[in-house]
């Protein structure tokens, strides 16, 4: 029964890091209550006891220098998996991530490899207001040298996990707040789901076709994937058929994957919880008018939160951060 | 300069304001939250941090300010907010995101924005060094004797824009106070786990400052402390670091289980509480009666009622005022 066993996902990346730093003594991990707390959203939870001070390293609140610390061990031959708690604290420290850590490997030729997994929390929807509740992927996805992964259920989670410790290049993990399976925050039951105890990877640029269908494309990742499949639940009671892609990760993105389904559905929806401008909404979009142009029976629909910072109050927050309601509507908009 | 009567009085009001604004909130936050706790649910949703016994810091300090002078908070911001003198029912109202809050529902209880008593906080640590220093300068260009203040946790102070904002004002003599609430814990990273020396003040040396150890939670010790380097300020000889031992009844946010730290703890503090010693110190000099000081704390009970119910009563903002005031 123990291949059945179901776990939440912050459990899933626990379990994931826990086998990779058992399996590579050069592994560890570095972050603001990563140790005692186990990761404010439960990433490292159970770590510390396994593994000791000395490789779960609580940090004092330095992102430049323990971020950059890990750009610097990563260039000793050492694998740092390092947490920025929120994504958006990501000011503090940007530089030794967007000019540094991305950058360092092109700049010298090649020669240096930042095998760096730096873990961060993302996502809004539980009134944490502008300056906690942010997705921002998109921004990061931007400057070249960062590979960029999103998991939605706990699956996903542990194999992309492993894959980007095995990675040999600086990766971004990013998980959803209101995906972890948290005692205290509320998440999707589809997010917990069935989880080998044996290690796996799941391969980066490989997006998931969560739910098959052949009306309509929706293009989505993290907790926007579970929200479309309850629009797809709700479309397919009204005879819409809504095929929910899961991009898992921005960096490498699987194009052929949002391509092959445009042929099938020739409609596509975009579904981000980023920012509306400049972002990956926009980008799946141009890859649809690209390369599936002659394929789309109608205009390209994006859904995302419209250029403004995520407001604290209930009422407006929910306004901007697209629902399954929204999601739901903009599809059928496009179905019909 | 020792304290008026007047001010022993305000200082307690204010005290028992801020320590029962915080423990109504408790209350109030667990509203809809139960039998199931979910951060997103309820009156009060989101985030909350609490700075009951944290009183001292910010009452000794804003009891030398005036409505010129600027206040930077944290995160952690309510008892800054009450000292500095916002209205108690927009700051409420703005946690229980109305319409009639201060950001009208937009900021929540991190971002709270008082343009009237030139305060405002952040939920970003060590956010608000640079912008005193903003404020400080702002008055030096204006020839005010108006001074700034940046209040931060010990575990802000690790932080760069810490470093970079005491250069900042050491070398342009700057009217600002840094003021650090050293409460033991970065939420669950103690100071001996995160600060590679005892005191924050040893860190002004680093930029030729002054730098001053508070060591007990104390309003008295803080209105000292606080008022020689104000003064200091004012007279245009630059900044000043000081670092108050402090200590945050709740939790890093509510629903920390705060498995970090040992259980009694909490409990030992309050035996100590810092406004039943101030009461007891003031009334022993004979400086208030208890009779003064009760009256106090029911303007501050009635006050704080009467915020909760304005708040409580306030209609929400509509969903797409969400489109509004991204720009000037």
């Amino acid at each position: 029964m123990s291949n059945e066993r179901e776990l939440t996902m912050a459990k899933a990346i626990a379990e994931a890091i826990s086998q990779e730093m058992e399996r590579d003594e050069r592994a560890f991990v570095m972050g603001e209550d990563v140790g005692v707390y186990g990761g404010i959203f439960g990433a490292t939870q159970g770590l510390l006891s396994k593994f000791g001070p000395e490789r779960i390293m609580d940090t004092p609140i330095s992102e430049t220098a323990f971020i950059g610390a890990a750009t610097g061990a990563a260039a000793e031959g050492m694998r740092p998996i390092v947490e920025l708690m929120f994504v958006d604290f990501f000011g503090v420290c940007m530089d030794q991530i967007y000019n540094h850590l991305a950058k360092n490997t092109y700049m010298s030729g090649g020669n240096l490899h930042l095998p760096v997994v730096l873990t961060t929390a993302i996502g809004g929807g539980y009134s944490d207001a502008a300056q906690h509740s942010q997705c921002l992927y998109s921004i990061f996805a931007h400057t070249p040298g960062l590979k960029i992964v999103v998991p939605s259920t706990a699956y996903d989670a542990k194999g992309l996990m492993i894959e980007a410790i095995r990675d040999d290049n600086p990766v971004m993990y990013f998980f959803h707040k209101g995906l972890m399976g948290l005692g205290w925050m509320r998440y999707p039951e589809r997010s917990v789901n069935v989880v080998p105890e044996q290690s796996y990877t799941i391969p980066f640029g490989k997006a998931d076709v969560k739910r098959p269908g052949t009306d309509i494309t929706i293009v989505c990742l993290a907790m926007m994937v579970h929200y479309a499949l309850d629009a797809a639940e709700k479309l397919s009671k009204e005879g819409i058929e809504a095929e929910v892609i899961d991009l898992r990760t921005l960096v490498p993105l699987d194009r052929e994957a949002v391509i092959t389904s445009i042929k099938k559905t020739h409609k596509l929806l975009v579904v981000d919880e980023d920012y509306l401008g400049f972002g990956l909404s926009g980008e799946i979009a141009a890859i649809a008018a690209d390369e599936a142009f002659e394929y789309l029976d109608a205009p390209v629909k994006r859904l995302a939160v419209p250029n403004v910072p995520i407001p604290y109050s209930r009422p407006m927050e929910q306004f901007v951060i697209p629902s399954a309601e929204a999601i739901a509507e903009a599809a059928r908009s496009l179905a019909r | 300069m020792a304290p008026s009567t007047e001010q022993l009085l305000e200082m307690d009001r204010q005290a028992w304001t801020i320590r029962l604004f915080e423990e109504t909130l408790a209350q109030v936050y667990m509203e809809g939250k139960s039998p199931v706790f979910d951060i997103g649910s309820g009156t009060i949703p989101g985030e909350m941090h609490l700075s009951a016994g944290q009183e001292p810091v910010a009452v000794g300090t804003c009891a030398h300010l005036g409505q010129e002078d600027t206040v930077v908070g944290t995160h952690r911001a309510h008892h800054f907010a009450i000292a500095k003198g916002v209205d108690l029912k927009e700051m409420a109202a703005e946690i229980f995101g109305k319409e009639t809050g201060l950001g009208k529902g937009k900021g929540g209880h991190m971002h709270l924005f008082d343009l009237k008593h030139k305060f405002s906080c952040s939920g970003i640590v060590g956010a608000s060094f640079p912008v005193a220093c903003g404020a400080a300068l702002a008055a030096k260009k204006k020839g005010k004797d108006w001074v700034a203040v940046a209040f931060a946790g010990e575990g802000a102070a690790n932080e760069g824009s810490f470093h970079e904002s005491l250069n900042l004002a050491a070398l342009w003599k700057l009217p600002v106070i840094f003021i650090i609430e050293d409460n033991s814990w970065a939420i669950s990273v103690h100071k001996s786990k995160s600060t590679a020396i005892p005191y924050n003040s040893q860190r002004a040396a680093a930029y030729g400052i002054p730098g001053v150890r508070v060591e007990k939670n104390d309003f008295l010790s803080v209105y000292d402390a606080a008022g020689e380097a104000i003064a200091r300020a004012r007279r245009g000889e630059g900044p000043t670091l000081i670092e108050v031992k402090t200590y945050r009844y709740f939790g890093h946010f509510m629903g920390d289980a705060e498995l970090y730290r040992p259980k009694d703890e909490v409990k030992n503090l309050k035996a100590a509480d810092p406004i039943d010693q101030f009461e007891q110190t003031i009334i022993a000099k004979g400086l208030v009666s208890r009779a003064q000081l009760d009256k106090e704390r029911e303007t501050a009970v009635k006050a704080v009622d009467e915020a909760i119910e304005f708040a409580r009563k306030s209609p929400y903002p509509k969903s797409e005022e969400a489109l509004e005031h991204v720009f000037a």
